[in-house]
C-alpha cells in the first residue's frame, strides 16, 4: 500500500510517501528525522496489522513548514536517504513565483 | 424514512433505513460498523456479512454520543439491540472515542471495502468527499487498498467548503448540485481554490451581476478540478466511484467526470431501495472483520 | 520647482499611493484607498488626494511606478516593478542592515533574503492559501466577535495559548467557535490565532534562514499580537518601519525613480 501523508492546498503539494510493502519498519528514517515527525505505526493491511513508518498525525497538516528545512523538493532528505529499501520519498512543490 | 426539517441552508437530512425483504433470526451473526465523521455519523448493521440497516445523523460535539446516536438510528425498527451486535468496528475521524467498538480501523480501508461491497469488484478508484476531508483511494478487486491520499488540511472541495457556499448564496445544500448545472455555458472556474479567497471572489462576481447559478458553476468546477488532481496523484484506474456526502452533488460528480474523462459508476438509488454511498465507511467497517468473526460456527467456538 | 515620483501598490484589498521627492527621496505624501470593484477609479482618487496633500499637480510628476497585480490597465504611463524587487528595495531603504524582509498582507505573505549590498538572493511566497495571510487573523477575529484592532492587544493579555489545530481558515472558524463554547478565554484563543499564524510565517522564513536584521512590513506588521508571536517564534528582534503598509509603494517609487534616470530636475 502506498500512503501519501500531507496535503495540497492553494499554494502547492506537500507529501511524504511511504510504500508499506517496501517498508520493513526498521526505524532508520524515524531516527534521522530532525523534526521527529515520523514514527512506526501499526497499519491495517491485508486484514493484519503491520508495523510501518508513517508521518505522525499532528504533523500531516504541517508538512510544508515542518519539512521545509530538509529541502524536500530535491527528494534527498535525511529520511529518504536513510531508507535501505527506498520505501519513503517526498513530493514537494515550491510555491510558484509571481 | 424519517426526515428532520431545519431552516439552516447548510443542513442535510438525517435518516435511517431497514432493507426491505431482509430479516434476521437468533442464529444469524449480527455485526456493525460505525463511522464517526467530522460532520456526519453513520452506522451500518450487517446480518451474516450482508447489509441490513443503517442510520445517518449529524455528528454532535462529542464522538461517543454521536456513535451511540448513529447506531441507535441504524437499529431502529429492526428489533435488534446494541448487545445483539457480536462485533462492532469503529472508523472515521472520531473512531478512537467509540465506547462500544471492539476495534478501530482507519477510514481508508473501510471506504475501499464499503465501495467494493456497494459497486462490486470493478471499483478500483474511490474518491471520498467527506465533511472535512477528501480521500483518494486506489484498491484491487477485493477492495484492498493499494494506494491512498487523505487531504484534511484544506477545506477546498470538502462538504464544509460547499456548506460555506450554500450559506453564502442562501441555497439548501441538497440543491447546489442541480443549480450549478443550470448555466448556458460553463463559466471559467474561480481563480483560487482556497475557500476563504473564493468566497471573497464570489461576492465580487455576484456584485458584478453574475447569477447564483453561474457563481456556483465557477466554484464547483474549481473544486472538481482540485479533486481530480488528487485522484491523478494516486493514479486513476477505472472504474471510479464517489462516496461521502458530495457523491450526491451532481454538479461535482459530472465535473469530476469531465475533468478526468471517465464516467463514475452510477450511484445506487438510495432514495428508494439502493445503498447510500454515504455509508460506505460504516459498511466497510462492518465487513472488515476477520472472516472467522462472520462465520457463526467459529464464532461460537471462540466465545 | 521640485519634481516627484509616484509609487503605487495595488493590493487585493487596498491601494497604497506614495509620493517621493525626486531630489531628497523623502516621502511627501501617502494615501490609502479601498480597492473595491473598480480599482482603476480608486487608484485615480487616491492619486489625486495624494497630490493635493503634497500640494502638487500631475505635471510635477516625472514617473509613475507600480507594483502589485490587481490591475490590468493603468490610467497613467507606468513602470512596473515586481513585488519582490519593491519589497527588497523598501526593506533595505528603511534598514540598510536588513538581510531578511518579511511582508504579510491581507491575502499573501512573502519573505526575501538579501545580501550585504541589499540585493535579493532568495525568496518565498504564499499567496494562494488564506491560512498564511492576514485574512486568517481577520476571519478568526470575526469568529471571536472581536474588532480587528482589538485582537492584538487582547492576545497580549494571555499568558498561554489555547490549542488550534486547523491549518485552514474555514476549519479554524469552527475550531474557534467550539473553543468559545468550551468557555476558553478569548485572549488565549486570540494568542493561539497569532501563534498559528506566526508558525506559518516563521517556517516560511526558516526556509531562507533567519538572517538579522529581520524587517517586517505589510498591513499585518502593525499588529502587536502578530509581532509578539513572530518574535517568539523567530527568536530575534524584528524591525518594523514607520508606515510599514506602504513598503510596496515606496519600493516601486524608489526603483521607478532610478529606472527613469534619477533626479533630473
Amino acid at each position: 500500500m502506498i500512503s501519501y501523508y500531507g496535503y495540497s492546498d492553494g499554494s502547492g503539494e506537500y507529501f511524504i510517501i511511504v510504500d508499506s510493502e517496501k517498508c520493513s519498519g526498521c526505524q532508520k528514517c524515524v531516527n534521522q528525522c530532525p523534526k521527529n515527525a515520523l514514527h512506526i505505526e501499526l497499519l491495517f493491511i491485508d486484514l493484519e496489522d503491520k508495523p510501518v513508518a508513517s508521518v505522525k498525525e499532528a504533523f500531516c497538516n504541517k508538512i510544508q513548514y515542518i519539512c521545509a528545512q530538509c529541502k524536500p523538493e530535491k527528494n534527498q532528505t535525511p529520511c529518504t536517504l536513510a531508507c535501505p529499501n527506498k520505501a519513503i520519498k517526498c513530493l514537494y512543490t515550491t510555491p510558484a513565483t509571481v | 424514512m424519517t426526515l428532520q426539517t431545519d431552516n439552516a441552508f447548510w443542513r442535510w437530512q438525517e435518516y435511517h433505513r431497514v432493507m426491505p425483504d431482509k430479516s434476521w433470526t437468533s442464529t444469524d451473526v449480527i455485526t456493525a460498523g460505525v463511522d464517526v465523521g467530522s460532520v456526519g455519523s453513520k452506522a451500518a448493521v450487517l446480518v451474516n456479512g450482508e447489509i441490513y440497516s443503517w442510520g445517518i445523523t449529524r455528528t454532535g460535539s462529542n464522538s461517543p454520543d454521536s456513535a451511540v446516536k448513529a447506531l441507535n438510528w441504524a437499529l431502529k425498527d429492526t428489533g435488534l439491540k446494541q448487545s445483539d451486535c457480536k462485533y462492532i468496528v469503529g472508523t472515521g475521524y472520531g473512531r478512537v472515542n467509540i465506547p462500544f467498538a471492539n476495534k478501530a480501523l482507519t477510514e481508508i480501508a473501510c471506504h475501499a471495502k464499503g465501495a467494493n461491497y456497494i459497486w462490486g469488484s470493478q471499483v478500483h478508484t474511490v474518491l471520498d468527499v467527506g465533511g472535512q476531508d477528501i480521500k483518494a483511494i486506489r484498491c484491487d478487486d477485493t477492495g484492498r487498498v493499494t494506494s491512498f491520499l487523505m487531504n484534511d488540511k484544506c477545506a477546498a472541495g470538502t462538504g464544509r467548503g460547499m456548506e460555506v457556499f450554500a450559506d453564502l448564496l442562501q441555497i439548501p445544500i441538497e440543491e447546489i448540485g442541480e443549480m450549478s448545472l443550470k448555466v448556458d455555458e460553463e463559466p471559467p472556474s474561480v481563480s483560487c481554490t482556497c475557500v476563504a479567497f473564493a468566497k471573497t471572489e464570489a461576492v465580487g462576481l455576484l456584485r458584478k451581476g453574475w447569477s447564483k447559478e453561474k457563481v456556483l458553476a465557477a466554484y464547483t468546477k474549481a473544486m472538481a478540478v482540485r479533486m481530480s488532481n488528487l485522484i491523478k496523484r494516486v493514479g486513476l484506474e477505472p472504474d471510479l466511484v464517489i462516496t461521502g456526502g458530495q457523491s450526491k452533488n451532481i454538479g461535482i460528480v459530472s465535473r469530476v467526470e469531465a475533468a478526468l474523462g471517465v464516467k463514475c459508476l452510477a450511484m445506487p438509488n438510495w432514495r428508494e431501495n439502493g445503498l447510500d454511498p454515504m455509508i460506505a465507511g460504516a459498511l466497510g467497517a462492518g465487513i472488515l472483520q476477520k472472516p472467522s468473526m462472520i462465520n457463526p460456527k467459529t464464532l461460537e467456538a471462540t466465545t | 520647482m521640485t519634481t516627484s515620483t509616484i509609487g503605487f501598490d495595488i493590493g487585493t484589498q487596498t491601494i497604497k499611493v506614495i509620493i517621493l521627492n525626486n531630489k531628497t527621496r523623502q516621502v511627501v505624501a501617502r494615501t490609502q484607498a479601498f480597492a473595491g470593484f473598480d480599482p482603476a477609479q480608486a487608484l485615480k482618487t487616491a492619486v489625486e488626494q495624494a497630490l493635493k496633500t503634497a500640494n502638487l499637480t500631475q505635471t510635477d510628476i516625472t514617473t509613475f511606478a507600480t507594483t502589485g497585480s490587481n490591475l490590468e490597465t493603468y490610467p497613467y504611463p507606468v513602470i512596473t516593478v515586481s513585488t519582490m524587487s519593491a519589497l527588497t528595495k523598501a526593506g533595505t531603504h528603511f534598514f540598510p542592515q536588513a538581510h531578511t524582509i518579511i511582508e504579510v498582507g491581507a491575502e499573501e505573505a512573502r519573505a526575501v533574503k538579501c545580501d550585504d549590498r541589499g540585493l535579493m538572493v532568495d525568496f518565498v511566497v504564499n499567496e494562494r492559501c488564506a491560512a498564511g495571510a492576514g485574512a486568517f487573523i481577520e476571519a478568526m477575529a470575526r469568529a471571536l466577535e472581536v474588532k480587528m484592532e482589538d485582537m492584538g492587544p487582547l492576545s497580549l493579555e494571555a499568558e498561554r495559548a489555547s490549542s488550534i489545530n486547523a491549518a485552514c481558515v474555514i476549519f479554524g472558524e469552527s475550531d474557534v467557535v467550539s473553543l468559545i463554547h468550551k468557555q476558553e478565554p478569548k485572549s488565549e484563543i486570540a494568542r493561539a490565532v497569532y501563534d498559528a499564524m506566526a508558525d506559518r510565517v516563521s517556517a516560511m522564513v526558516h526556509r531562507l534562514g533567519v538572517n538579522p536584521q529581520v524587517v517586517l512590513v505589510g498591513g499585518v506588521a502593525k499588529d502587536v499580537g502578530f509581532i509578539a508571536s513572530l518574535k517568539r517564534k523567530l527568536g530575534v528582534e524584528v524591525f518594523i518601519p514607520e508606515f510599514s503598509e506602504y513598503a510596496g509603494a515606496l519600493g516601486a517609487a524608489l526603483i521607478g525613480l532610478t529606472k527613469s534616470g534619477g533626479n533630473k530636475n
